[in-house]
């Protein structure tokens, strides 16, 4: 991974760095699959089949693809709304990302829908108001559009657009609350879309507070990635950075540890109303009730204990290895719901298990995404202050 | 636990807030019975036989392809079946513990208030006052949410098709029932298990047929409130659960289920700027109060010290003056001794 920062830097170098490697073969790989799912259909490549529409294209590149990006609301909503300047630095690579990830789940819903060149349709030509996807369709499409319009004052900087700078800079209040509102509203309904198939999802996850689950883990979810990300960004952009972020980058790991903290022991709370609602502790006795349980006490009770620990001792490597943690349950989770709580009643002959090829167009979506963030952030001034634009935000 | 959740989705709904449009009515006490005079089918499961007639009709009529077993080959019947992009209904056999085979035949429902209409976001299913639900493929993004939304799993899809793909399912043959012909199937029957009529009819004679023969029959019949109705009902000898229908969906219809959810949009809609609008001005007003207490406080402060800076200036220098005067004095009066002393030595 260091070599690959000295590479990005000094393009002189040799581009045959491990990870330009490893993947240039995954980008390569990804376009043959492509080829085939355009011309043999969605049939060829997946598993999917009548019984399971829906496989790891919708369960991770949509819903963990969104819950993970969901760092943008949250830091920019701190710094600007909360009064949390000293977030500041944090806001700008922060807004990348979730940018770059919704822009990737758009794109890999092309892969999954079986005509993506009607993904306007439910916007411009007809609209089917009742459904929950319609929902979750044009919330993404218009805070896609925030997300471009929030990042863009990076690129004019980088290529000298002042003009347009100016104006952008001055939506910046008003595009963070409709940012704010746009992923209240779809990161809640994306658990929501499961309210219709109470049939179909394990009585453990589904819940009328689905909506709720999901918006709420949405936070620590986007938070927790900000921190990974900073992680991986110290490690591979760190001579990037201006003294102001490295300055503030301690302080912002720490406030973040501590709101993860406290949102997750909130999300505990509301997932044991949820079992006491309807009554569902002896579910718990069952073998989908043990997978519950890890969930909910391995990939949440004791991240938030972690986080609360890091954040009192400044253990900052704690926390950095608790965000990694809670991401991966964040992961857990969407899989539990989307996956394995659904079609639980199915014989095991009938139930989904994804084809390499669906592994690698997932895997192929990320990457393009790190190489699309590589491309930017050595380019544009996302981890440092331009100097002539200083003090002008 | 449904009736639970009604209540939950009924409370929702009583915080006033009515989504209008071809589904979401749990608000209130509204409620959809079906078009009146709309058509159905009632299948008998005392009549069927499994002589696979009615596929047979339903592959000729929806003008599908050849099955890759014939419709005389009754051993398919052997393996559980389900529809596919190819076959729009298919027959099972059920082994009941009371004795003897029983037969289903499975295909759409017709809810009255269908899930897959409620689920698509761009309106390709509709309930029509025929009776049928529909499907435009013309619209269809293929996003395939109709098959995750429905309870009875009908809805497929055509993978295999790489650039125009359809989701495929049972029609009720509303072609013939517009050109006043019966569905298919019911046309194709040769023991009457299927019976064309409209809803209301069917339900009459599905209770007339228990009343008669109580002992043949449980009483019940499937469809007339699972999932809020469907146009297609069911009467058996064995319970629903043996021959494949879920006795577990609930009485609730599709929109009830997420009328709560989509509630909840005006209200963050509504709220959020407000609220959040609210925390910005309180934060901003706060920094400028700091910044202005600052400021004064700056100001205080440079006002004191140059004040003092003052005062000790010209103390230093009154302080500087005085000692000056002295040092000039003792120069003089150095000099003037000097002078005294030279003037002497002159003399002596």
């Amino acid at each position: 991974m260091s070599q690959e920062s000295t590479a990005s830097t000094a393009p002189r170098k040799s581009l045959f760095t491990p990870f330009n490697v490893v993947a240039g073969v995954i980008v390569l790989v990804g376009l043959v699959i492509t080829f085939l799912r355009f011309t043999k259909g969605i049939g060829a490549v997946t598993n999917l089949d009548d019984n399971n529409p829906w496989g790891i294209w919708i369960s991770f590149d949509l819903l963990c693809g969104v819950a993970l990006a969901a760092g943008g609301y949250t830091t920019s909503a701190a710094c600007y709304l909360f009064g949390l300047k000293r977030y500041h630095s944090a806001v700008r690579p922060a807004i990348l990302t979730a940018f770059l990830g919704y822009a990737l789940v758009v794109f890999a819903l092309h892969y999954d829908v079986g005509r993506p060149w009607r993904l306007t349709y439910p916007i411009f030509l007809s609209q089917g108001t009742t459904s929950l996807l319609f929902e979750v369709g044009l919330c993404v499409f218009l805070y896609l559009t925030v997300l471009f319009i929030e990042w863009l004052p990076a690129a004019c900087e980088w290529l000298r657009l002042d003009k347009l700078r100016k104006v952008l800079v001055k939506l910046t209040l008003v595009l963070t609350i409709f940012g704010v509102v746009l992923s209240t509203l779809h990161q809640s309904s994306l658990g929501a879309l499961y309210l219709i198939a109470p049939s179909k999802v394990h009585p453990l996850w589904y819940s009328p507070y689905l909506a709720l689950f999901f918006f709420v883990s949405s936070m620590f979810a986007g938070m927790s990635m900000v921190l990974f990300e900073g992680t991986l960004a110290h490690r591979n952009f760190h001579e990037l950075m201006d003294e102001t972020h490295l300055e503030e980058a301690p302080g912002v790991v720490t406030g973040f540890a501590k709101a993860c903290s406290v949102v997750m022991c909130g999300y505990l709370i509301m997932k044991m109303f949820g079992l006491a609602l309807e009554n569902k502790w002896h579910y718990l006795a069952t073998g989908y009730g043990v997978l519950f349980l890890v969930e909910l006490i391995g990939f949440v009770a004791l991240p938030a204990y972690l986080y609360a620990i890091g954040a009192r001792e400044r253990n900052r490597t704690l926390i950095r290895f608790t965000a990694v943690w809670t991401v991966l349950g964040i992961v857990f989770n969407r899989f539990n719901v989307s996956l394995v709580a659904f079609n639980w009643q199915l014989p095991s002959a009938d139930r989904y298990f994804p084809s390499w090829m669906e592994i690698a167009i997932s895997l192929f979506v990320v990457t393009v995404g790190v190489l699309a963030y590589r491309f930017i952030c050595t380019r544009m001034p996302i981890f440092y202050e331009h100097p002539d634009y200083k003090e002008s935000h | 636990m449904s009736i639970k959740r009604r209540t939950f989705l009924g409370l929702i709904g009583a915080a006033g807030v009515t989504v209008a449009s071809t589904g979401a009515r749990a608000a209130g006490n509204a409620h959809f019975d079906g078009y009146p005079g709309s058509k159905g089918v009632l299948f008998d499961a005392t009549r069927c036989i499994g002589c696979r007639k009615c596929e047979a009709a339903c592959n000729a009529v929806n003008e599908l392809p050849a099955p890759a077993e014939k419709f005389d080959d009754l051993t398919v019947l052997d393996r559980s079946r389900r529809t596919d992009a190819k076959t729009f209904t298919v027959v099972n056999k059920y082994e009941t513990p009371s004795g003897g085979p029983v037969y289903r035949k499975m295909q759409c429902n017709h809810c009255l208030e269908p899930a897959c209409a409620s689920a698509c976001f761009v309106k390709a299913f509709a309930k029509t006052p025929e009776g049928a639900v529909s499907y435009d493929a013309s619209v269809c993004v293929g996003c395939r949410y109709c098959m995750i939304a429905c309870p009875f799993n009908i809805p497929t899809y055509e993978y295999d098709e790489p650039l125009s793909p359809r989701v495929r399912k049972c029609t009720m043959c509303r072609p013939r029932i517009l050109e006043g012909r019966l569905p298919g199937c019911v046309e194709a029957c040769p023991k009457e298990a299927l019976t064309f009529g409209t809803r209301d009819e069917l339900i009459k004679i599905a209770r007339k047929r228990i009343e008669k023969y109580p002992d043949r029959y449980l009483d019940h019949i499937y469809g007339e409130r699972e999932m809020g109705g469907t146009s297609w009902l069911y009467i058996s000898g064995v319970p629903f659960s043996q021959i494949g229908l879920r006795e577990d969906l609930g009485y609730a219809s599709a929109p009830e289920l997420t009328s709560g959810a989509l509630a909840a949009v005006p209200v963050v809609a509504g709220l959020w700027p407000a609220l959040l609008g609210g925390l910005w001005a309180i934060n901003k007003r706060k920094e400028k109060i700091a910044r202005q207490e600052k400021r004064e406080a700056v100001e205080n402060a440079v006002a004191r010290a140059s004040a003092e800076a003052e005062s000790k200036l010209s103390a230093a220098l009154s302080k500087a003056e005085v000692e000056n005067r002295r040092r000039i004095e003792v120069e003089v009066k150095r000099a003037l001794e000097e002078a005294g002393l030279n003037d002497t030595k002159e003399e002596g």
